[in-house]
């Protein structure tokens, strides 16, 4: 990424944008007090998110929705239509942010098609359940919540948990319960995190209704050389998933893909740090690239339309020696990305792969700036993960970084996925997944060793007690 | 979480749960703050099929600890066993000695040092408290290991950065 596309990027938000995000504002601020006594201004916060998703598809039902909202009569279906509008506006910003991205990187993007069709079959009652929670919720409103409410769903979310089918919203449901058992009573709380929450509850009720389709839903099948960029690791206390960002070289030639490869998997809150490799080694070729810095040869997998590689593990094997960084300069510029599922667009899904460097980087106000030709951008220090070696002390000494653009909360952040620096004047270079095979870090191979192995330590456990 | 504290709210990724502290399992798998209690599941040191559980109330202290089978721990002299004292000590470990101390509601939450300092804080009695309850908790916890790894993109983990450095 060039001073000049930077420059370009951070210059000025997209038109419509800062509107669009005060509208969903005022309805996040309606679900933080309840749908159950909406005020006067609050119901008229949500007339105004129904009148401007008016000319769409979702017109009618939105607005009728927004009727009932003064008396606080919302069915759960009209709850449904307004979590459609929000989500509805978000996508837009998404496309926004995400078309002006494009056109400051040069960036071009595969149309995906029509819209993936069909049922991933999840039996409707376990989605009932969950929809009567998150009713539940909107109807009180986040302020309140207390420890029965915030609970309520665990039954609802145990059962959803154990169909595979329904993993997504499993995942998301177990975390946001836990945001709220843990801010119980909320009323207690100084402030909300009320983008946080109301995003959350949109998904949720969004990935409750019935009828979405299975996960491979309209995938090519795809074969050739698989070259890492670097590693985006994503936790909650239950579960942890890893993203590998890469660029595909297809077999027999033509051009770059650039694809995302995940693996995600079950796990505890104590299971953290570099311990949760352990989860994964299952995917020792997966594991490989990250920690050894290989390229891949895959031969017949599946990719997504949105450029999700779905990884098997049978059909890649390990390649040559490879540097991320000399991927991102000599590839990544010219490599096709995929484009977004409409349903997922939104934009915390904003997620680019980008090569910035030549900058300088510096800490500033509790986080860690870098400088371009006279532009700014902050590094996302709060997406570091703790099974890494990259730490703020090295984004501060870090003259190039692999990263992907993210925004958030009204900007834009570089998250680094990899960088080099010079430390003690010397150059070293750090990547997320360096860690993957085992820590190479003194210190953290310390820790590691004092807390001894807890996946196989649960493991045991569970071998002994649960299957009595 | 942006840097920028007047944004906390419009941030789509602002950090809720703080991050816990890994630490050893071996002795004591499992420890949460959780329905108005520390509780926990203590590994027995004799007998690799036995487990105890242990708990404290918030505000009475009140604590109880038997084992899996509803059979009373032996080391219960109207003080907290050997148990207990290990379940104090690996919730320090874990949520730090402030929020647990903040969680049992001890005066002082600020001041407690370790875990022994916290243990030695508290009052209470033995009380009969929900043992099966808080084992099948820890079967429920037991259980996430078991989900099946998933290659299958979850889009909605973009809102979970994870633990941070
Ligand atoms: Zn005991």
């Amino acid at each position: 990424m060039l001073g000049m596309q930077l420059n370009d990027l951070v210059g000025g938000l997209p038109d419509g944008l800062a509107e669009a995000l005060e509208l969903v504002d005022g309805f996040d601020d309606a679900l933080s007090h309840g749908f159950g006594r909406v005020g006067e201004q609050r119901a008229a916060a949500i007339a105004a998110l129904a009148g401007a998703v008016a000319a769409t598809p979702l017109g009618d039902r939105v607005a009728e929705a927004a009727a009932k909202v003064p008396a606080g009569s919302v069915s759960g279906e009209h709850l449904t239509a307004l979590a459609a509008a929000r989500s509805a506006l978000l996508g837009a910003a998404h496309d926004a942010l995400l078309t002006r991205l494009d056109e400051s990187l040069g960036r071009t993007r595969s149309p995906s098609g029509p819209p993936a069709t069909g049922d991933s079959s999840v039996p409707g009652n376990l989605l009932v359940g969950c929809r009567s929670w998150l009713y539940e919720l909107a109807i009180t409103g986040w302020r309140g919540v207390g420890h029965d409410l915030a609970a309520a769903g665990d039954q609802a979310i145990e059962a959803v948990l154990a169909e595979p089918g329904a993993r997504r919203l499993a995942v998301l449901l177990d975390g946001l319960a836990a945001e709220l058992r843990d801010s119980s009573p909320v009323s207690t709380m100084e402030r909300l995190p009320l983008r946080r929450w109301a995003d959350l509850w949109t998904r949720a009720t969004l990935l409750a209704e019935p009828g979405w389709p299975g996960s491979g839903e309209g995938a090519e099948t795809v074969s050739g050389r698989l070259l890492p960029l670097g590693a985006d690791v994503h936790e909650h206390g239950t579960a942890v998933q890893v993203q590998v960002h890469a660029v595909l070289e297809p077999a027999g030639g033509g051009t770059s893909r650039l694809v995302r490869v995940s693996v995600a998997a079950g796990k505890v809150d104590t299971i953290t740090g570099p311990a949760v490799w352990g989860l994964f080694q299952a995917y020792p070729v997966l594991l490989a690239t990250l920690a050894k810095h290989l390229a891949a040869e895959i031969d017949g997998m599946p990719l997504l339309p949105g450029g999700d590689l779905v990884w098997q593990e049978e059909k890649a094997t390990a390649a040559e020696l490879t540097d991320p960084f000399a991927t991102a300069r000599v590839l990544l510029a010219g490599a096709v990305a995929g484009e977004t599922p409409p349903l997922d667009r939104h934009p915390a899904r904003v997620a680019e792969p980008v090569l910035v460097e030549g900058y300088k980087a510096a800490k500033a106000g509790g986080g860690v700036t870098l400088t371009l030709d006279g532009a700014t951008l902050p590094f996302a220090t709060g997406r570091l993960p703790g099974c890494g070696p990259l730490t703020p002390e090295l984004l501060a000494a870090s003259t190039a970084c692999v990263g992907l653009l993210r925004w958030d909360a009204g900007g834009w952040l570089l998250q680094p996925l990899a960088v080099q620096a010079t430390v003690k004047k010397k150059p070293v270079a750090a990547h997320n997944g360096d860690w993957a095979l085992g820590t190479t870090d003194p210190k953290a191979a310390k820790a590691l060793a004092k807390t001894g192995d807890p996946v196989g330590v649960l493991r045991e456990r569970a071998g002994r007690l649960l299957r009595k | 979480m942006p840097a920028d504290p007047t944004v906390w709210d419009q941030s789509s990724v602002t950090c809720v749960v703080p991050p816990v502290q890994p630490r050893k399992l071996a002795k004591v798998p499992f420890v949460e703050l959780a329905d108005g209690r520390l509780q926990g599941v203590v590994s027995s040191g004799s007998d690799i099929a036995r487990v105890y559980v242990s708990s404290i109330a918030a505000g009475s202290h009140d604590f109880n600890c038997s084992t899996n089978n509803n059979r009373p721990c032996g080391g219960l002299y109207g003080s907290l066993c050997k148990h207990l004292r290990s379940l104090v000590d690996e919730a320090v470990v874990q949520y730090g000695a402030e929020r647990v101390a903040r969680y049992l509601r001890v005066e002082g939450a600020e001041t407690v040092a370790s875990g022994a300092d916290l243990a030695a804080r508290l009052g209470g009695q033995q009380e009969s408290q929900p043992a099966a309850v808080v084992f099948s908790r820890f079967l429920r916890h037991l259980g996430y290991l078991e989900l099946p790894v998933t290659t299958a993109p979850l889009a909605e983990m973009h809102w979970f950065p994870g633990t941070v450095r």
